[in-house]
């Protein structure tokens, strides 16, 4: 259990966070770049000192500015992947993995050396110095260093954005794993929908230091006052759905959802597993009419709930078609077609712009 | 003219000069060390005057370096009179006297060496080792240190160089004692104001080349054997 409380000032930039989250699983911290994320978990992880509040895990207090409680970063067995990997040039592969375990106590190691590195793939890298590794591999062994220090907490912050398209890819599934095998809470910041949608159970929202949300992913993610938070028009609508067919004659991969099922082009996922996709806004069209003859294969029938303007060329609306489907339109169309909240409508979308996260 | 047999005395001052620069190495690189660090990573009111205090020797008259040595560390100076009255013990025209000359000659050129390699080294790698358990001295020890090591050997060739050819501060402090403070230049020196002193100038010439040389290559070879560290 994570509670935390803390104010922080820096200079004209205020911080102001208040969360708890669960025992385990992947919470994400998410929000813009600069939305004091990295500051948050640099005072949770001690490297940074708050104003005032609490920070507390399994209800050990780590810090506490009434009973003057600050416990050093050493002291806190929190384990911390760091955006750049920040692994130590002078050390073999090896030496940096053992770096923190051998602090800790026998007694206290309830993470072993040879999972993680078969979780991770990494024995093969073992004997090399990092500047011989890419920077996968990096990430991979700094995930590998911190998870072994056995800590009551691992904070990730933006492990994959230093990474390209495929090197994703590659450190995804294990992050995924993580929580799961070792059953370590996680905090994973992000800026990525994708990655968060992909990974996280809880998530926490913030904005210019300010936590704005907190909770279940799919509570907040289709609350339509947090839509610009949430990227916006880079954003969707989140839709959780259950793998009907993985792999059909014509490679889609049919998913069932409360509204019915959407084809997609085939995703890597299994017959009957859970999974968050993710719909553009844009890529959702409206029609009065049931459409007929149209290259389109996944037409849902809703009624349209809000209107909302973001600015003054488009509308974005909001149907409910089982669950809420966002689709944005010009404004020209949204009067050529009286669409006014209560009227039944026709959304149509893309199946080639639905994502599930690991494939953006 | 025989350049290669060297006469007592030259040999002398070669052994005194290897000896006196040893020690003003050994006297100044922890000292070095600490305070190249306070200047890389204290933020503090005076370092400025710290600072200034340190580059003195570089930019003052060697002369008077040697001759504020005189006034503090001779055996009636401030420090020097105390150290001499309850232990006895006088750095005044000893080798001891020309090595702490040396030292303080140096001091500069190690620190500044030092210092500029502790600003290579990435305080984010530090923070990473506080999260995995390790405390600030541990930290020092096995992450900051060994990422300094380049420049610790870098300012260790310059300090070293610099003792060989110190002149100004040790003739002042020390005066040019044969057998106890004259060491290579001051034997040059004193070869070039005899007659027929000039084959033994020479050599002394030649030799001071050779060991500069050799401390150049020496630092290159340490050098490559701590590949450059790339930001991990």
């Amino acid at each position: 259990m994570i509670d935390i409380k803390l104010r922080k000032k820096q200079g004209a930039f205020k911080i102001n966070a208040e969360f708890k989250s669960g025992v385990t699983g992947v919470t994400a911290l998410f929000g813009q770049s600069g939305a004091g994320k990295t500051s948050v978990i640099n005072m949770i992880a001690g490297l940074d000192i708050p104003d005032s509040g609490y920070i507390r895990v399994n209800q050990n207090p780590l810090f506490d500015a009434q009973k003057h409680i600050n416990l050093p970063p050493q002291k806190r067995k929190i384990g911390y992947v760091f955006q750049d990997g920040r692994l130590f040039p002078h050390l073999t592969v090896k030496q940096n993995l053992s770096y923190g375990m051998r602090l800790v106590s026998q007694q206290e190691r309830y993470v072993m050396f040879d999972p993680v590195i078969s979780l991770l793939g990494i024995s093969h890298l073992l004997s090399r110095l990092p500047r011989k590794l890419s920077g996968g591999e990096k990430q991979r062994v700094a995930i590998g260093r911190a998870l072994l220090t056995s800590p009551s907490l691992l904070l990730m912050d933006e492990p994959l954005s230093s990474l390209d398209h495929l090197r994703k890819k590659e450190v995804m599934p294990f992050i995924s794993r993580l929580s799961k095998e070792f059953s370590i809470p996680i905090i994973y910041v992000s800026h990525s929908l994708d990655e968060v949608l992909n990974l996280a159970d809880h998530i926490v929202l913030m904005d210019e230091g300010n936590v704005i949300a907190a909770g279940s992913i799919d509570a907040i993610v289709n609350r339509s006052d947090l839509f610009s938070l949430m990227g916006g028009q880079d954003c969707g609508s989140i839709i959780s759905a259950t793998v009907e067919t993985d792999n059909d004659a014509y490679g889609l991969t049919h998913l069932r959802f409360p509204g019915g099922v959407i084809k997609v082009p085939r995703l890597a996922v299994s017959k009957g597993s859970t999974v968050r996709i993710r719909i553009p806004v844009r890529s959702v069209s409206i029609s009065l009419v049931k459409p007929a003859d149209t290259s389109i294969q996944n037409i849902f029938s809703g009624v349209i709930e809000e209107i909302s303007l973001p600015d003054s060329t488009f509308s974005d609306i909001r149907i409910n078609i089982g669950v809420p489907l966002f689709s944005r339109i010009t404004r020209l169309s949204q009067e050529k077609l009286c669409l006014t909240p209560g009227k039944t409508v026709f959304a149509m979308v893309k199946s080639i712009a639905v994502t599930n996260g690991s494939n953006d | 003219m025989n350049y290669f047999s060297f006469s007592p005395v030259e040999l002398e001052a070669l052994r005194l000069s290897l000896w006196v620069s040893f020690w003003a190495l050994f006297i100044s690189l922890p000292p070095g060390i600490i305070i190249a660090w306070i200047l890389a990573r204290m933020e503090f009111p005076g370092k400025s005057i710290l600072n200034g205090m340190i580059h003195l020797p570089l930019v003052l008259p060697p002369v008077v370096i040697g001759y504020l040595l005189l006034v503090v560390m001779g055996r009636k100076g401030l420090i020097g009179s105390i150290l001499y009255e309850y232990l006895g013990f006088s750095v005044a025209f000893t080798w001891k006297g020309a090595a702490l000359a040396s030292a303080v000659m140096a001091f500069p050129l190690l620190v500044r060496a030092i210092k500029l390699s502790i600003d290579n080294v990435d305080p984010g790698l530090e923070n990473a080792a506080r999260t995995l358990g390790a405390g600030p001295m541990r930290v020092f020890f096995t992450i900051t240190l060994p990422l300094m090591i380049p420049g610790i050997i870098t300012g260790m060739i310059l300090a070293f160089a610099r003792s060989l050819g110190e002149f100004g501060a040790t003739i002042t402090f020390v005066s040019n004692i044969q057998g106890e403070t004259q060491t290579l230049p001051l034997a040059l020196y004193t070869l070039m104001q005899v007659p027929n002193g000039e084959t033994g100038a020479m050599r002394l010439c030649l030799i001071s080349i050779l060991i500069a040389m050799a401390a150049l290559v020496c630092s290159q070879r340490l050098e490559k054997r701590f590949p450059g560290y790339v930001k991990g």
